[in-house]
């Protein structure tokens, strides 16, 4: 099912927490909703669901305007960031509600069928009979996955859904969720403010930020062409270099780099730290190192070039790099944003 | 041993204990004693004579309506306090405490003010024929005023502590509002619900001030079984009020007992395996 957003607009009291958002959800496709705490993603997953309702503005579900319909008659599955089970019913009495409630009548066989196939989907055959106060985080949300997908939403819609649990279970559960929804082929919108999750995880990524969207597009589009300084800084570890164009080159104190799609006046350079490569002597910016930090895949190097910005940048972790130790930075890459 | 955080565990088990037997199970030991030194043919015949079995029938079925009508009007009044805001919303909140504080025979005397047949409610009730004071519903206004704190007490904080979410979810699966109330809110409340229904029965059961003076006291239509055991100390017939005594004793204990297990079942999914 495909999701239109058009103009939707929120209010909270007097806090505007929507900005008239227009998106597109094309069917079967996973969609990430990622910003920093405060962008309005939840409201606006929620607005989806039908759990707030928009103050202006129309969601569509396909053809149909859906932005008055309620979230019972949605057709909508929802999985809660703290998993919202029932915690008085068995695993299987919690994904059996949605199709004992419905106005569709099933026979108590063809629900314990649909019950069994959910467990095995979610990989926790035999463990129908255990309340979720007896299971690990981790299987509580693959529980709560399962009960949204047993009314057969024509949606999926998942709030944080992996923000309660350890970065292993997180990682597994990632990959899992994404093989699920492979398999199933149902349009999936979810909320994250980890930017790795939104990235590994996604089709398509929506980067909002203060109640509007940022920047949309695939996660190679928004890596590699971020399209401003929120986004860039947002979507991983990011230097900043203040800079002056003149006549279509950027002075960086001595150094002199190319700028020509650029107007005269201050500039932001923004370079991610693999953007940049480190020398003992020859061309480049001068820098001094202050702090080596060692990590699994490499050494991360904190050095102050002139004027005393501080710039991280990683290097390979045979090099001999050492606090104090004077040398010189080259730029590989770059993104330039007006100041 | 495991250490504890709090210091002294056997001076404030020695104290605890020492309190419990000195306040609650020296009197009752001393009743069951005195109602013990009776004969068991002399018991059964002061507990079984027909204006005692008249006492407890008025007594346990008037508690049973009071708290049936406190089980659901507490409930709903937990419910508003907690879900709405409206103004005055605190007032009532501090009002509903007012049972607790008032001393029992004010409320009863203020009770029968209102009920009698020349009082506001009463005089409203008369030309339909209904009598509240010196009758069976009397005694059981009585009971609702002064059990009614024990339900909206004990409900209210589990529903404050009601996960909204649990809701949404239900909605979201395509629950209506009455299923969602009887499959969700309603099997979690019922832990909260039993144990302020088994305090209200049992407060309504040992009642005494506010009915005496509402109830009129008719023996073998409006004597309540507290009454009753009184009037036999009144009497100086200490075994007779301890006999009585010791049944009023008996059926709460029983109930006590049965509302526990009854909560142990409703929680049992809380047990880990």
């Amino acid at each position: 099912m495909k999701i239109r957003l058009d103009q939707v607009v929120k209010t909270f009291d007097t806090f505007r927490a929507v900005h008239g958002v227009s998106l597109e959800i094309e069917s079967g496709q996973l969609v990430a909703l990622l910003g920093p705490s405060g962008s309005g993603k939840t409201t606006i997953l929620r607005m989806v669901a039908g759990l707030e309702y928009a103050d202006g503005g129309h969601i569509y579900f396909g053809d149909q305007d859906a932005t008055d319909i309620p979230v019972r008659d949605r057709g909508v599955g929802f999985v809660f960031q703290h998993y919202a089970l029932f915690p008085h019913m068995t695993l299987a009495e919690n994904i059996a509600f949605g199709m004992k409630v419905s106005k569709t009548k099933r026979s108590k066989t063809e629900i314990a069928t649909r019950v069994l196939e959910l467990l095995r989907l979610v990989k926790l055959e035999g463990l129908g009979d255990r309340f979720p106060g007896q299971i690990s985080g981790g299987q509580r949300q693959r529980v709560a996955l399962a009960r949204a997908l047993a009314v057969d939403p024509k949606v999926l819609l998942l709030d944080e859904p992996f923000g309660a649990l350890d970065a292993n279970v997180r990682r597994d559960l990632r990959r899992w969720l994404r093989e699920i929804h492979d398999e199933l082929g149902i349009t999936t919108l979810f909320v994250t403010h980890d930017q790795e999750e939104a990235l590994d995880l996604a089709d398509r990524v929506v980067i909002l930020d203060q109640g509007r969207v940022v920047q949309e597009g695939t996660p190679a589009e928004v890596c590699r062409e971020p399209n401003s300084a929120f986004v860039m800084r947002f979507l991983g570890d990011a230097n900043r270099i203040t800079a002056t164009v003149r006549d279509g080159r950027a002075y960086i104190g001595e150094t002199v780099m190319d700028a020509p799609s650029s107007s005269d006046g201050p500039i932001d350079i923004y370079l991610r730290p693999g953007d940049i490569d480190w020398r003992p002597d020859g061309n480049g910016i001068p820098a001094t190192i202050v702090r080596v930090l060692d990590r699994p895949g490499g050494r991360r190097v904190l050095a102050n070039v002139e004027g005393g910005t501080a710039l991280e940048f990683d290097v390979p972790p045979e090099t001999d790099v050492r606090s104090g130790q004077l040398g010189r930075l080259q730029i590989k890459r770059s993104r330039l944003y007006p100041a | 041993m495991k250490r504890n955080v709090l210091p002294g565990l056997p001076l404030s088990l020695g104290i605890t204990l020492f309190y419990v037997a000195l306040i609650v199970v020296l009197p009752l030991a001393a009743l069951v004693v005195k109602a013990a030194s009776l004969g068991p043919a002399e018991y059964w015949a002061i507990v079984s004579s027909p204006r005692a079995v008249a006492s407890y029938r008025v007594t346990v079925l008037s508690a049973l309506v009071a708290t049936a009508f406190n089980l659901v009007f507490g409930l709903a009044l937990a419910w508003v306090l907690v879900r709405y805001r409206f103004p005055g919303r605190r007032i009532i909140d501090a009002i509903v405490d007012l049972p607790f504080a008032l001393p029992t025979a004010v409320a009863g005397i203020a009770l029968t003010t209102l009920f009698a047949s020349n009082g506001w409610f009463g005089a409203l009730l008369a030309p339909f024929g209904i009598k509240v004071a010196y009758t069976p519903l009397g005694i059981m206004v009585a009971m609702c005023f002064t059990s009614l704190p024990f339900i909206v007490r004990t409900v209210q904080p589990v529903l404050e502590d009601l996960d909204p979410a649990l809701e949404e979810a239900a909605q979201s699966l395509g629950g209506s509002d009455s299923a969602i109330f009887v499959r969700v809110i309603l099997p979690l409340l019922i832990p909260a619900l039993l144990a302020g229904l088994s305090l209200s029965f049992a407060r309504s059961l040992g009642e005494f001030g506010a009915i005496i003076f509402i109830a009129g006291n008719q023996p073998m239509e409006t004597e309540i079984t507290a009454l009753l055991a009184f009037i036999r100390l009144e009497e100086y017939d200490y075994q007779a009020a301890a006999a009585i005594a010791s049944v009023l004793l008996i059926t709460a204990f029983l109930m006590l007992a049965a509302t526990n297990l009854l909560q142990a079942r409703a929680l049992r999914y809380t047990a880990r395996s």
